[in-house]
């Protein structure tokens, strides 16, 4: 049991990566990743967030989804429930720790609208996943995500000063940075079997 | 089935939105319609000077905490400081203006270029490189990063290749420190006189096969200095201006021109 849940958190940070393999949760990948600083904090925020969602839609999916058989209800509640969970967590958020809030500042809304969240959310279901399983892979799961954030920030930020040729400068070197990086993570696979 | 699902998607939001709607008013944040007034009354070119992260940040600071005080904002001047002291009902108080000079006299005509760099012209990509291609390696490597992360334009490139400081432009916000890499820049008080054009922590002789304007650590300001307002730390001369009258005995003494006016 033990050692199962240490390789599937491996297999969630490394082998599954969020970003690079799945391609989930790009356009923060993108977005957020011109310094390591902000990087650090949406990853941060990310990590709090996916654990806390994960616990709530295994309970919603376990205890209302399933016994009155809808299902089909799943992605609009899942929505639902991350969004106002993030809310819910900004406002104890801002009251109770305010330089947690201070610090995590603009990434918080911006997690609602992830979609890491939600599809780590529906896979716990998907791979019918029990309570303390899918509470790790979220966990596992999200902090891939940092590491991708966090590696993809570091090497944006030394490309800034680096002399990129016209044609790829902006957008597209960081597509091919993005592209790079995936392919060496694609490298993880078969280092866990899932 | 219909139903049910109407009745559970329903009952859930509505479960949320009164957690929510409670949240919000145990967790109510008591937002001080002065910090809004504050922020209006500030420039709004968050420059920083304050010290604090944007304008918004020293309004907020301002009117929570008591021991901030209303004349931290350099580009407003008097001005904002008293707006600022009646919002938060705090005393202006004079404060102390600074403002930047660059820490350098080694121009092109003085100081020589180990290699040619072709890399992006900012100083910050120039220094990566074995720290930067001046011979001197606390020199002013004349890239003008200060030049673009000035706000207020006070700051130009002269003709040796060295960033020139307006004085008249400049608000003392302290932008410029930050980009530069080798910390050339520095802030002084308005009323100073006097500085030291040098930033080189190396040794006499070093110095003095590399740059004629150098400070070579002689220490003749230091004793020239009556009101010894003239220190000594790894082997260049710095300048108290608490203590200094103004006299100007040291740049007369200063063998090696390091000691000059503030323009």
């Amino acid at each position: 049991m033990g050692i199962e849940l240490v390789l599937m958190f491996i297999g969630a940070v490394l082998v599954n990566n969020f970003v690079l393999v799945r391609f989930l949760g790009i356009c923060p990948f993108l977005g957020v990743s011109k310094k390591v600083d902000t990087a650090i904090g949406m990853g941060m925020a990310v990590i709090f967030v996916v654990t806390m969602s994960s616990i709530v839609t295994w309970l919603v999916q376990k205890y209302i989804l399933v016994p009155y058989n809808i299902g089909f209800l799943q992605t609009i509640v899942f929505i639902l429930i991350i969004a106002s969970l993030v809310q819910l967590v900004e406002i104890v958020m801002e009251k109770s720790a305010p330089a947690l809030y201070e610090a995590l500042g603009v990434f918080l809304p911006l997690i609602a609208t992830n979609c890491a969240i939600l599809g780590l959310a529906i896979l716990n279901i998907q791979n019918s996943y029990n309570f303390i399983e899918s509470i790790i892979f979220a966990i596992g799961g999200s902090i891939g995500f940092t590491l991708a954030l966090v590696l993809m920030a570091g090497i944006r930020e030394r490309l800034a000063l680096a002399s990129v040729p016209k044609p790829l400068q902006g957008a597209s070197i960081s597509l091919i940075t993005a592209g790079l990086l995936s392919l060496a993570f694609m490298g993880f696979s078969g280092l866990v079997k899932m | 089935m219909f139903t049910i699902a109407a009745y559970s998607l329903g009952g859930l939001g509505l479960i949320f939105a009164l957690s929510l709607g409670i949240a919000s008013r145990i967790f109510h944040m008591e937002i001080d319609p002065r910090i809004e007034e504050a922020m209006e009354a500030l420039p709004g070119a968050n420059c920083g000077a304050c010290g604090f992260a944007g304008c918004k940040g020293y309004a907020e600071a301002v009117i929570k905490d008591p021991e901030v005080v209303p004349n931290l904002c350099a580009p407003g001047e008097e001005e904002i400081a008293k707006a600022l002291a009646k919002i938060s009902g705090k005393e202006a108080g004079a404060g102390d203006k600074k403002r930047a000079i660059i820490c350098c006299a080694g121009g092109e005509d003085k100081v020589e270029r180990t290699f040619t760099y072709e890399g992006i012209l900012d100083c910050e990509s120039a220094a990566i490189l074995y720290g930067g291609n001046k011979a001197c390696k606390y020199g002013c490597l004349g890239y003008g990063s200060c030049v673009k992360a000035c706000l207020f334009e006070a700051i130009e490139m002269n003709d040796i290749g060295l960033p020139q400081v307006d004085k008249n432009k400049c608000v003392g916000c302290g932008k410029c420190l930050d980009v530069c890499p080798k910390g050339v820049v520095k802030l002084v008080p308005v009323t100073a006189t006097v500085y030291v054009a040098c930033n080189s922590m190396n040794k006499g002789a070093q110095v003095k096969k590399i740059c004629a304007v150098g400070c070579i650590g002689c220490k003749l300001c230091v004793k020239a200095c009556e009101k010894e307002a003239i220190s000594f730390d790894n082997n260049l001369a710095s300048i108290n201006y608490q203590n200094c009258n103004d006299c100007r005995t040291c740049m007369e003494k200063c063998k090696s021109n390091s000691i000059n006016v503030c323009m």
